[in-house]
């Protein structure tokens, strides 16, 4: 016979059982459920931020807009140096030696400059100044290229826009000015909105170019730093508005808080906390084999109250 | 279904939230009430009578 | 002498499910007296609250996912379908606390807890590709952030938080179907194992599972 483990075995039960109508609690507890539902829905509503496009963002800021397009082509959005599953620009997140996203590697490629400035830009209609423009890319070596880029790179903290143009301060740039200033009018017209959506074809679901532009820019972020929304205001477990977020969420959001996820962990933050997490989350998975942590509900004793019938009766 | 045009949030929390900021710790009010409720919920769970006790010594 | 009919798989199958769950004890009409405290409600309130987010679900499934952005009776279904989110979170949670304080996994239990966590964990996913499919600035700002993470762990090159398509079949279909099967599996454990008896105040006890 096993030796007795309180906090394994259960005692086995020689009292009395009661009636138990478990189809009326049921349906109780669906009309309760319903009840209480339709009242918070009535009373409260639910929240519908109106979604964001480009051409609202380069409208708004058409500045920021014409920045991040030209950091696109540099190199320094969060996107151009992302590494995997995007490109190879950097080696991505890592777990001490586990480098998880490097080993599955780049599955959705993107290049920045081409998907998200060329590409957009040769959909358009050919037009004197930017089909020149477009060619004189094309046909420039590498090297030239990023020497045009690393000039307009130079003067981009000095863009103005005036008159529906972006205005870009005299560089040895090339073509870029034309291509800037045009991808920042197809983006005020919405155009852009749709050829990086349907750059995957005509039918498709798929919006990753679209939003990682928008996530580099400031607008969507600004937007949500005003609700409250981003990470060092624990906005994972956050709503727009005053609604109830995400409270569940609230030890995920936790980690990224406190050093050394913050500090020295907080360029592989990301990568860490899943771990943390994933490592807890096993850890409730197994709490009935878990020493320690299964003795916790008898030795603090709230079980008491729950069957305090009971231990009175015996 | 003109009703629901009149239903639809009696108290609409769309204008921006309050937020409770204690040295790190940052906290929507909505979520700081859900997570009371809660732990109210589970209290008051433990400590209410639950009905059927004469049943349940009937049966003993 | 065991017949044609006895050595059936079909027989064999009903004869294994009848003597694991005969219908006495799938719909039993009493339980254990210690049965008794308002703690015991929260599973049976989060499966109604999850019975409801399906339902609700539904009916937004009907006019499709921009619906709820251009009507009224839309929008209020949608209200409908994250209160009752909220109410299945808020009973899943007091129903864990619960669980938890009493030990619910001795006796041979340990699966019904186990299948709870991992409904929980389903939850939260399922909530989460709820959330990027709302085709509102909530779902850009959501999936944009929580692309990171996901990236970070490798996942993100086949989980493409960012293609609305992918999340919303996710969370329509598989998720669901998981949830579902989980939940009941989680229901069956409990009518086949019974609510677990009180800790013996007493010194010795044998094994009873």
């Amino acid at each position: 016979m096993k030796r007795f483990n309180p906090d394994r075995d259960a005692p086995e039960y020689k009292g009395g059982h009661a009636p138990y109508d478990i189809v009326k609690e049921g349906t109780i507890a669906l009309v309760v459920v319903v009840i209480l539902t339709v009242i918070l829905a009535t009373v409260f509503g639910s929240p519908d931020e109106k979604q964001i496009t480009i051409k609202t963002w380069s409208n708004s800021m058409p500045v920021d807009f014409a920045t991040t397009a030209i950091n696109e082509m540099n190199g320094t959005t969060t996107t151009s140096g992302y590494g995997p599953p995007y490109n190879h620009a950097s080696t991505g997140q890592q777990i001490g030696f586990l480098h998880l996203a490097q080993w599955v590697g780049v599955r959705i490629p993107l290049n920045t400059t081409q998907d998200f400035v060329v590409k957009p830009l040769e959909s358009l209609p050919a037009a004197g100044p930017l089909s020149a423009s477009l060619s004189a890319w094309n046909a420039a070596p590498k090297s030239q290229r990023n020497a045009w880029v690393a000039a307009i790179t130079k003067v981009s903290a000095k863009l103005t826009f005036s008159a529906g143009h972006v205005v870009v301060p005299s560089a040895s740039d090339g073509p870029l000015p034309v291509m800037i200033d045009s991808l920042t009018a197809m983006a005020r017209s919405g155009a852009l909105d749709q050829a990086l959506v349907t750059g995957h074809g005509f039918y498709t679901t798929d919006y990753t170019k679209v939003l990682l532009f928008l996530s580099d820019g400031s607008y969507l972020a600004n937007l949500a730093d005003h609700q409250h929304l981003t990470g060092t205001q624990w906005g994972m477990m956050n709503e727009t508005g005053q609604y109830p977020g995400q409270a569940w969420l609230w030890l995920y959001t936790f980690w990224y808080q406190v050093p050394p996820y913050s500090s020295s962990w907080s360029a592989n933050a990301d990568a860490m906390v899943w771990a943390t997490m994933m490592v807890l989350s096993v850890g409730l998975l197994l709490v009935p084999f878990i020493p320690g942590l299964r003795t916790i509900p008898r030795k603090v004793k709230i079980y008491r109250l729950i069957w305090r019938e009971h231990y009175q009766e015996q | 279904m003109r009703v629901f045009l009149h239903l639809a949030a009696l108290v609409p929390l769309d204008h921006l939230g309050h937020y409770i900021h204690w040295h790190w710790i940052y906290l929507s009010v909505a979520n700081f009430i859900v997570i009371c409720l809660m732990v109210v919920t589970f209290v008051a769970a433990l400590l209410l009578p639950f009905p059927g006790r004469r049943s349940r010594k009937e049966n003993r | 002498m065991s017949t044609e009919i006895d050595r059936q798989w079909t027989t064999r199958l009903r004869r294994r499910v009848e003597g694991k769950l005969p219908p006495e004890k799938m719909l039993p009409d009493t339980q254990p007296a210690y049965v008794a405290s308002w703690i015991y409600v929260f599973g049976v309130t989060t499966l109604a609250a999850l019975a409801v987010v399906i339902g609700t679900g539904c009916i937004l499934a009907i006019r499709g996912p921009q619906w709820w952005h251009q009507s009224s009776y839309g929008h209020f279904v949608n209200s409908l379908h994250l209160w009752s989110v909220e109410i299945f979170f808020f009973a899943m949670v007091v129903h864990l606390w619960g669980k938890y304080f009493m030990a619910a996994w001795r006796g041979g239990r340990s699966l019904t807890w186990m299948t709870g966590v991992v409904l929980f964990l389903t939850s939260i996913a399922t909530a989460f590709t709820g959330y990027v499919s709302q085709t509102n600035f909530d779902s850009q700002w959501i999936s944009t952030q929580a692309k990171d993470g996901i990236n970070a762990t490798g996942a993100g090159a086949y989980f493409n938080v960012l293609n609305l398509g992918q999340m919303l079949m996710w969370h329509i279909v598989l998720l669901p179907l998981v949830a579902v099967a989980l939940t009941a599996l989680h229901v069956v454990l409990v009518r086949v194992k019974g609510v677990v008896p009180p800790f013996e105040e007493a010194a010795k006890a044998e094994v009873s599972a």
